[in-house]
């Protein structure tokens, strides 16, 4: 199947334990783009995310993902992992005795990339991390900074991430937002990207830093409003996601 | 030695010669051969069997290059049949040899453990057995580990050792043990008493890897006493399948700022029995410990102590123990232990026991691990125990010995 999409989502329905979540959600991304997502807590983001990268606990009850053409929605995690897609988590799990460094590594998949490694690990500003267990101890702004860095090494078609800026501190924001740049090729002409990323942010301190073309708001596991993203994001402000929800209703 | 304190032990050791041990299975010796200990002989380490050393090698005993030990010593059942020294100021023979060398060693004979602790103690003592003294003179420092290697060669038998350690002051001793069988589906015994000394400003570090096989029981009693300043930093790596296998090492600081570290690393396999603990005692003050320890099963069962007593201001200690259950079968049994006898203590323990966190093989997937890779990275980061203080090549040669037997078994 020929499609202009790198990610297809149609009617997507997600149930955890038998909640559902999502209630039939569609999504398009060409490639090169990079679309946000804002809503309020709990309107299903997060899970929105998770969906599209696999994890088992987000069962598709409903609708489909496709990505690159290809009909992911019963896809293993890893599989979809290794055709392209990379997400960085909201809140990543420590993994005792497993290092940043085997991290990176196992998102490089090069037989020797220690010089690529340490080259990544210092444009994140996180050399010192790199013999570190994953996590452990790190502040917020250093787990966000470590996703990145993840993805950098990994370099997927799709990113997906889940509130990059969230707990970073304001001199770090910057290069959070150019690491951002980095993983999303903005130094490419448009035409020229390849690599597409999905971002949610709750603040939209991000937008300041990534150009996004389109903006969603989520509420209750709904997409309820698409547009410019500097648009949306200036109507939250002004009148908060009540305003959005009420838009729901009508 | 005066004769008149060989019968006091003697006596002690006759008393006490059918006294259950506190904790582990009763073993009945009486299916078991004794024999008394042999002479010590000089084999070259070139005429030693090249399955005997592949098997030692497995164990940690490197016997085909000794350019990379400072001293090194086997013994074959109850026969030391080899002692050789690289460097000066490190001395390494059979404990028998020692004895007759030096008259003041009777000072330090059963002074580390009890001769009437059990009915192990005691049948090592009436059993003369012989073992390793290793002992750094004041000041000497071990460039690199002395080796030594206690092997069951015979089946059916009763191996008794007695292992004397003592590091002068100053010193810095670092010991490689490996203990192992030449058989794979016959039984045997292994008694072993270890009885450290550290003094003043010394240290000492100790690995021991144990390759035992599945109808081996295995007995080892160990005391150290830590003087001033001093460090013992002990580990301890079982990964292969035993009988039953019972140990609980005894560390007691007796001098002002002594540290003791143990790191135990033990991976149960189906029908493998192990319990097996650390004990610290902080008898002086600012006194320091901290026992850490990594138990995986994979059908056995295990028992992980730990056992932390403060008495005096100052001091302390920190007890770690995190267990893995890896398929349907097998237990971990975690019994951590402090006891504070006074109010200036600090003392403090985490505890954990479960199987591998879906959350974590999942975060490793995400990245585009396959379950199988991610589940073994998960495992070699929890046997992963960092060790401060370990000599780089001995550390590298103890993960080896880890991954090696990792590969085996998952
Ligand atoms: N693991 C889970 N188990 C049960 N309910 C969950 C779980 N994760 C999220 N939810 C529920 O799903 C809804 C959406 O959550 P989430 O996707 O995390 O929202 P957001 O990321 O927009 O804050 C919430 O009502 C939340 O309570
Ligand atoms: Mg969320």
């Amino acid at each position: 199947m020929d499609s202009e999409y790198l990610l297809e989502i149609n009617g997507l329905t997600t149930r955890i334990d038998n909640r559902e979540i999502l209630h039939g959600l569609n999504l398009r991304i060409q490639p090169g783009e990079t679309h946000v997502i804002f809503g309020p807590n709990g309107s299903g983001k997060t899970t929105l995310m998770m969906t599209i990268m696999g994890f088992p606990k987000y069962r598709v009850t409903k609708g489909s993902i496709f990505f690159k053409g290809k009909d992911i929605t019963h896809l293993p995690l890893d599989e979809r992992a290794r055709l392209g897609i990379g997400i960085s988590l909201q809140r990543p799990p420590v993994v005792r005795g497993v290092k940043t460094r085997d991290m990176v590594a196992a998102c490089l998949k090069k037989e020797d990339g220690s010089e690529i490694i340490e080259k990544l690990a210092k444009k994140a500003n996180l050399a010192d991390f790199l013999d570190r267990d994953i996590n452990h101890g790190f502040s917020g702004g250093e787990i966000k900074r470590s996703e990145l860095l993840q993805l950098l090494a990994q370099a997927p078609e799709v990113s997906l991430l889940d509130e990059p800026e969230s707990g970073v501190d304001l001199e770090n924001i910057a290069l959070i937002g150019e690491l951002i740049n980095n993983l999303l090729q903005k130094i490419h002409p448009i035409r020229k990207r390849t690599h597409s990323g999905l971002i949610i942010s709750h603040t939209g301190h991000i937008l300041e830093y990534v150009n996004a073309r389109t903006g969603y708001v989520m509420c209750n596991g709904r997409i309820v409003c698409e547009g410019d993203p500097h648009d949306i994001l200036n109507t939250i402000k002004d009148k908060g996601y009540q305003e959005c929800v009420s838009c729901l209703r009508r | 030695m005066s004769k008149k304190v060989t019968n006091s032990y003697e006596e002690k050791a006759r008393a006490a010669e059918n006294k259950k041990a506190a904790i582990g299975d009763d073993i009945d010796l009486s299916l078991y051969k004794s024999s008394f200990a042999q002479a010590a002989t000089h084999v070259d380490t070139k005429n030693i069997s090249k399955k005997d050393k592949g098997l030692m090698l497995s164990a940690g005993v490197m016997l085909d290059d000794l350019s990379q030990r400072s001293g090194t010593f086997v013994q074959m059942d109850n026969t030391p049949i080899h002692s050789s020294i690289r460097q000066e100021g490190i001395e390494i023979m059979a404990t028998s040899q020692a004895m007759a060398k030096y008259e003041w060693l009777k000072d330090y004979w059963w002074q580390a453990v009890a001769v009437d602790a059990d009915k192990y103690t005691a049948h090592v003592e009436l059993h003369q057995s012989n073992g390793y003294f290793i002992r750094a003179l004041p000041g000497a420092k071990t460039v690199y580990p002395v080796q030594a290697c206690l092997y069951l060669n015979k089946t059916g038998l009763i191996q008794d050792v007695h292992n004397i350690v003592i590091a002068e002051e100053g010193s810095e001793l670092h010991i490689i043990t490996g203990c192992t069988t030449a058989f794979k589906n016959e039984p045997g015994l292994h008694l072993g008493v270890s009885e450290f000394f550290i003094k003043k400003d010394a240290k000492v570090t100790f690995t021991m890897i144990h390759s035992w096989t599945p109808q081996v029981g295995v007995r080892p009693r160990t005391g150290a006493i830590i003087e001033k300043n001093g460090l013992f930093l002990s580990n301890y790596v079982i990964m292969k399948p035993v009988q039953s296998l019972q140990l609980y090492p005894a560390a007691r600081c007796v001098g002002e700022n002594a540290t003791v570290r143990f790191n135990t690393v033990m991976v149960s396999p189906p029908n493998s029995k192990m319990d097996i603990g650390s004990r610290v005692f902080l008898d002086a003050k600012r006194a320091r410990t901290e026992i850490v320890s990594r138990a995986i099963t994979t059908g056995g069962d295990i028992i992980a102590r730990g056992y932390i007593d403060g008495s005096k201001p100052d001091v302390k200690g920190h007890l770690e123990c995190r267990g893995l259950i890896m398929g349907d079968s097998g237990t971990i049994h975690a019994i951590p232990e402090l006891k504070g006898t006074l109010a200036g203590v600090d003392l403090s323990h985490e505890a954990a026991v479960g199987k591998i966190a879906e959350e974590e093989v999942e975060y490793l997937m995400a990245r585009g691990l396959t379950r199988d890779e991610a589940t073994a990275a998960i495992i070699r980061g929890f046997l992963k125990v960092d060790i401060e203080g370990l000599p780089p090549m001995l550390n590298s040669e103890m993960q080896k010995a880890i991954a090696d037997s990792e590969k085996e078994l998952f």
